[in-house]
């Protein structure tokens, strides 16, 4: 937690410190009142008094609020700037950091928790800032300056409030013992009443092909219960809260005064008075005290969600990112190859390689292919060229080089990749199109045709409205599947890569549009090598290589009429798919 | 447990009025508890109204303790004045004269004191006042011991008190007096009053404070069980409506209608319902209270908050649009993060992380803005409110002491209505804010009836014919089936095949050509718009949807599988299913070795994380869809998850459960149904070829095309 606090701006630092001192003269205003509420009281009890004075006391009274009034105003201005502009510090450090991350990493926190760490968490800190650094810094003055105020006044009347302030500050901590933990489990099965209706809503067609609607009613209702019950028991218990406070505070003044009655009963008669404006001062003072303390305990409940935010960002922020850019390329001519030497790989953190001594080699404009079952491991090898994970053994050279030594940057510029799931940006076609410059600044139009023709996306993109200017809404809601994979695909064409990585793309194209983008694909890069990851044999039933994998191991390399002869895997699955003589007329 | 300014809009509702009325109606079961704490509420509040006056009369009772009574030190000091006059002196003469004790001096100059005045000034004159001159003894002659209310004051007391009141006129003074007058003139308190106003007003603080634990109590359970009850409802309701409706509706909506709308309710009416009668209460009740105590005081006090008030309510309408721009921020950083998290390797893959950090660094400082100004803003609040009350501590002081002073009014007056300006300013803010989530309210709950109120599936109440999956053939035949999802298109356009019992039937086509809606159709998902589907000559329109679907056994693309156990997934809602069974069917798809190796077996886990993959899944699905006995089978897109050998390994089972059973085939692979006995080709919602594969290959057709295009390159 306060090494996260370290992360504020010197600026905002000083910031606080001039909060800090509004403050105090904040709480000194504040606390100056009650003496001119006694002077009043004193002024319009004893007889013979002028007007003007009591104008005059409440006048400075009126100052006292005006001041205080002003102060709060500046201290909220200065806290909002401070808070808002500290979570604007964090978001900025942890997308920063996110933007280093590698998949590796991104697998490690998963996007969603990163992205709840990016706002959700971060809003905690913030309101911890804006809200607590007012609270924490005014209640513990507030209350010892209270104290001090009155701790010469009368001895009983201090004895009370103390023992109002430890029965309050018991009772709400012993609540908040019971209900806090309850409120996580209630956090998770609020999460599970989600889980299951949002079960019934994605299987409606399986439970009702099953006529389950019964069944899942009463999983529903398992945990319709439990949730009622718990959240019942939590808020039976917090409405306990606002009536004690109130009798605390009511019971305060009460004690105050009847305590007063019997001092004043017993007092000299000089003192009488003295006695009766200090009961008055007293009972409004006894109220600051405990309502600062109240503010403590607010700070309290506030503090415990606040430190698990910010361990998440910390862990964020602390990750170390472990693949990193290279010292930077030396002049190379040649182009467009990729090499694998001997390649093992494995998660860091697991006892088994996903893969294991993969070598090959392919040339420029040459088409590699590769097939497995899933879990074999293809996604995994084609990810290790633009090093979104690095090799364990081994080592991946593009051009010669080892994509260790390359700046990512550099390597990236080689590389064209379309993933498995398209990735579609909000903004236009164009905008998504023209996603990787690779250097340059801009994309000619003509450019950007060609590259959405290419990807067999011209038709659908001239219907929509707008044509290449056409929007693309968030997560590219309102195109299908297919159709996003194809922009996904004009994005790698537009990009002109020497190396274009399709992992598993063409599984969302239908067979026909699958065959007619690789038949006008393989005319526009003729020059550029393709890495394609396929289920279907009729998708790399051409290519130059097809390497077969199996449980990470490489079982075959060669073209398809070689691997039909040699290698059994491989003759399994293309005779899954087709038949003996359509893979002999293929 | 005071809720932070949460980033939850703030929407309004269409009708407020009318989701309100629907609201109140809704919670008829509860009728007698929610008014009976809607009573305790109120109650609750007079009674805070009733203790400030209580509180004035306590302040004033012990006042009355402050100050010594005057009435009879006045006639302590008449009395003893009166031994000073002229007759009493010269009464007393003779005696002083007479009496041995006094030394001749003493006589002397007590005569001389006497001669020193005129004859005027001895009638006027006060000897009182030169009682120190008077020798002593000749004082305690001149002095006589008396008695008030039956009080003996001695002649030492008398002289004691002469030279005390001599020296100062203090209130201090007052204490050194001698105890029989002390006594006599000390403040007098109240003890009994005190002690009974006390007991009054503790027993006033406990009922209120009992009364609305109660009422907080009974609003909890009525607010908890009827979210309770609307979640039932809604998550019923989910299996009365149509599939169509899910068409249009996305899940999100409906997620956030059970748990962010229904809470919303829960919360306000826990909270603000009661909160609102009592502050109306407290507010009306303060007025009223107010007058009738002063109206003078009273309109001082409603003038400083007006004022105060006036205030707030200028920032608060200025404040809206920048809460709205921070929503608005808020909801585009997130968005953009979601987008450029979840594409993280496109945008490291296509060097955007400059461009990434560019935009996020726009909307970032966009945010700040807004942000900042509406923290500022909302943070403002507090102070005025309080100062608002400190402005009308000090009118009503003011005002009050100038009353005072001219005897309107007593001081316990002041301090009740220091008691009622807060009680005044406070309820204005808590109405304020219970309006504002009863709006919330209204958006949520209309949200909520809206969705209760959709159109539910066609009632079958009528429906007197069954069909027993025992008896049934397998015969299915469309006869002019037409159908389309809204009215405006058709996606099948009179569409008719018989298909006899046993056959193996397959469909093919491109995306959208309505493949996936004949099987809707075909399991009464859906209505169709004419024409018949049959089975076994029994129209669809005389079985019950639940009667159809347990002649069909359906395997689908989606791999379904629940929050729960293996076991529990494969059995699904038949507990008639043993575990051998379920061994069985796992074996035949091949995914008992893998749930061998799953830590506890059948009663593993499934989750959402990685350690059952895709394709896992729909092999579990599958198996499920195994165990279900029924004559009619169909596999919609049943093995695209799964990896062709395994599929082939899937599909030699399932052609062995299929045998004798007519089951539909809708497969992307054409691989998959080659061997089928009719392969229907569709395009654009009719069969433009039908017929099994070595016939469509023949034809040279849509169907060959699509085949061939698989080798294509």
């Amino acid at each position: 937690m306060f090494k996260l606090l370290k992360k504020l701006r010197k600026k905002d630092v000083v910031l606080m410190l001039v909060c800090l001192l509004l403050i105090f003269l904040q709480v000194f205003l504040e606390l100056k009142m009650p003496d001119y509420m006694s002077s009043i009281t004193r002024l319009v009890q004893t007889e013979g008094n002028k007007m003007s004075d009591i104008i005059e006391q409440g006048i400075y009274m009126l100052l006292c609020a005006g001041g205080s009034l002003l102060s709060a105003i500046v201290v909220g201005y200065i806290a909002s700037i401070v808070a808002s502009s500290y979570s604007r510090t964090l978001r900025g450090l942890i997308f920063h950091k996110v933007q280093e991350f590698n998949t590796e990493e991104i697998k490690k926190f998963q996007t969603s928790s990163l992205i709840t760490r990016t706002t959700n968490d971060v809003t905690q800190m913030e309101m911890l800032i804006g809200l607590g650094l007012q609270m924490m810094i005014k209640a513990p003055i507030m209350a010892v300056w209270a104290i001090f105020k009155i701790l010469d006044k009368g001895l009983e009347w201090s004895m009370l409030t103390a023992g109002c302030v430890v029965f309050l500050l018991t009772t709400v901590g012993i609540l908040m013992l019971i209900v806090l933990p309850r409120f996580a489990k209630i956090q998770k099965l609020i999460d599970k009443i989600n889980g299951v209706t949002s079960e019934n809503l994605s299987g409606i067609r399986v439970i009702r092909a099953f006529n389950a609607e019964e069944f899942q009613k009463n999983r529903f209702e398992d945990v319709n219960n439990e949730l009622t019950s718990m959240q019942l028991f939590n808020q039976r218990a917090f409405a306990i809260m606002m009536p004690l406070m109130m009798i605390v505070m009511q019971g305060l003044t009460l004690g105050i005064y009847f305590i007063g009655a019997f001092l004043i009963e017993n007092a000299m008669m000089s003192e009488k008075i003295t006695l009766f404006s200090n009961m008055v001062v007293f009972s409004s003072y006894g109220m600051q005290v405990i309502a600062s303390f109240l503010m403590l305990a607010m700070i309290f409940m506030m503090w415990p969600r606040a430190s698990i935010s910010a361990k998440r960002i910390n862990e964020v922020l602390d990750e170390e990112v472990k693949i990193k850019d290279g010292q930077g390329l030396k002049l190379n001519n040649r182009k467009g190859v990729v090499e694998f030497k001997n390649v093992s790989f494995k998660y860091p953190d697991a006892d088994e390689y996903l893969l294991k001594d993969i070598s090959f080699q392919v040339n420029q404009g040459e088409t590699i292919a590769f097939i497995g079952s899933t879990g074999s491991g293809k996604s995994t090898l084609i990810n290790l060229v633009p090093r979104f994970y690095d090799v364990t053994d081994g080592e991946v050279l593009v051009d010669g080089i080892n994509v260790k030594d390359y700046k990512l940057k550099e390597l990236h510029n080689k590389i064209g990749y379309i993933p498995q799931k398209a990735v579609m940006f909000t903004g236009t076609v164009r905008d998504n199109v023209a996603y990787g410059y690779n250097g340059k600044k801009h994309i000619s139009e003509e450019k950007l045709e060609e590259a959405i023709k290419i990807a067999q996306a011209s038709e659908f993109v001239e219907k929509m409205d707008g044509g290449y200017g056409a929007h693309i809404a968030r997560g590219g809601t309102n195109i299908s599947g297919g159709q996003k994979q194809r922009l996904s695909i004009a994005r790698a064409i537009a990009k002109n890569p020497e190396i274009y990585i399709f992992d598993d793309s063409f599984s969302a194209l239908d067979y026909k549009t699958d065959s007619s983008l690789r038949r006008d694909l393989k005319k526009y890069t003729k020059n550029a090598t393709s890495l394609i990851v396929a289920q279907r044999i009729g998708t790399i039933i051409n290519a130059d290589k097809i390497v077969v994998l199996d449980h990470g191991e490489c079982v075959g390399i060669g073209t398809h009429k070689e691997l039909l002869k040699t290698c059994k895997v491989y003759k399994e699955i293309a005779l899954s798919q087709l038949s003996e003589e359509e893979l002999e007329n293929a | 447990m005071p809720r932070p300014m949460s980033g939850k809009n703030m929407e309004k509702s269409k009708n407020f009025s009318q989701a309100m009325k629907r609201l109140v109606q809704s919670l008829e079961s509860w009728r007698i508890l929610l008014v009976i704490s809607l009573i305790l509420a109120m109650i609750s509040s007079i009674l805070a109204l009733i203790a400030p006056n209580k509180l004035s009369e306590f302040a004033d009772t012990i006042g009355e303790g402050l100050f010594p009574n005057t009435v009879k030190l006045e006639e302590v000091v008449v009395k003893i004045t009166d031994s000073f006059h002229l007759e009493n002196i010269e009464e007393k003469m003779p005696i002083i004269m007479l009496d041995e004790e006094i030394s001749k001096e003493d006589k002397d100059s007590f005569m001389n004191l006497l001669s020193s005045f005129s004859k005027e000034e001895k009638d006027s004159s006060d000897y009182s006042l030169l009682f120190q001159k008077i020798p002593s003894s000749i004082l305690s002659t001149l002095l006589e011991e008396f008695q008030i209310n039956g009080v003996n004051i001695s002649v030492d007391d008398q002289i004691k008190m002469l030279h005390l009141t001599s020296s100062s006129q203090d209130l201090s003074t007052l204490d050194q007096l001698p105890e029989s007058i002390y006594n006599l003139v000390k403040p007098e308190m109240d003890i009994e009053k005190v002690k009974n106003i006390a007991l009054f007003m503790a027993l006033l603080y406990i009922f209120s404070a009992l009364f609305s634990y109660i009422q907080g109590f009974s609003m909890a359970t009525i607010s908890n069980h009827y979210a309770q009850s609307l979640r039932s409802k809604i998550s019923n309701k989910i299996n009365t409506l149509p599939l169509k409706y899910f068409d249009n509706h996305e899940t999100g909506d409906v997620l956030s209608r059970v748990t962010n709308d229904v809470d919303t309710i829960a919360q306000n009416l826990n909270q603000s319902l009661a909160s609102l009668v009592g502050a109306l209460t407290l507010f009306i009740g303060s007025i009223v209270m107010m007058f009738v105590t002063s109206w003078a005081l009273a309109l001082t006090a409603i003038l400083a908050t007006v004022i105060g008030f006036f205030f707030m309510f200028l920032i608060l309408a200025k404040s809206q649009k920048y809460f709205n721009a921070r929503q608005k921020e808020l909801g585009d950083m997130n968005g953009f993060i979601e987008e450029m998290y979840s594409g993280h390797s496109v945008v490291k893959a296509y060097n955007g992380t400059e461009k990434a950090i560019e935009d996020f660094e726009k909307l970032n400082e966009r945010l700040y803005t807004a942000n900042q100004k509406s923290q500022f803003l909302s943070g403002l609040m507090m102070p005025i409110m309080n100062f608002v009350g400190n402005l009308g501590y000090v009118a009503v002081c003011i005002v009050g002491a100038l009353l005072t002073m001219n005897g309107y009014i007593t001081f316990g007056v002041i301090v009740a209505f220091m008691i009622y300006v807060r009680l005044f300013t406070n309820p204005l803010s808590q109405i304020a804010q219970a309006m504002t989530s009863l709006q919330a309210t209204g958006a949520a709950s209309e949200r909520v009836f809206e969705f209760l109120d959709e159109k539910e599936m066609a009632s079958q109440d009528d429906i007197i014919k069954a069909l027993d999956k025992e008896d049934v053939k397998g015969c299915i035949e469309f006869s002019h089936v037409q159908f389309g999802y809204d009215d405006t298109k058709d996606i099948i356009k009179d569409f008719s095949v018989k298909i006899s019992p046993g056959e193996k039937v397959a469909i093919v086509g491109p995306t959208g050509a309505g493949k996936t809606t004949l099987v809707n159709l075909l399991m009464k998902f859906y209505e169709i718009k004419s024409g018949d589907i049959l089975i076994d000559g029994t129209s669809i329109h005389d079985l019950s949807r639940e009667n159809i679907h347990k002649l069909f056994c359906m395997v689908l693309q989606d791999t379904w599988l629940f929050d729960g156990t293996v076991k529990e997934n494969i059995q699904f809602n038949n507990q008639n299913i043993t575990e051998e069974d379920i061994w069985e069917s796992c074996r035949v798809v091949g995914v008992d070795h893998f749930i061998k190796t799953l830590p506890g077996g059948l009663d593993a886990k499934i989750s959402n994380d990685d350690t059952v993959s895709q394709g896992q899944k729909q092999l579990f699905t599958i198996a499920r869809g195994m165990l279900e006995d029924a004559p009619f089978l169909i596999l919609d897109e049943a093995t695209s998850n799964v990896d062709t050998r395994t599929e082939e390994l899937v599909q030699k089972a399932m052609d062995k459960l299929t045998e004798g059973k007519t089951s539909f085939i809708i497969a992307h692979r054409l691989s998959t149904i080659k061997n089928a006995d009719l392969i229907l080709v569709m395009k654009d919602g009719n069969i433009i070829e039908q017929g099994n594969h070595e016939e469509l290959m023949k034809k040279e057709g849509f169907y060959a095309d699509l085949y061939n295009s698989q080798f294509e390159l």
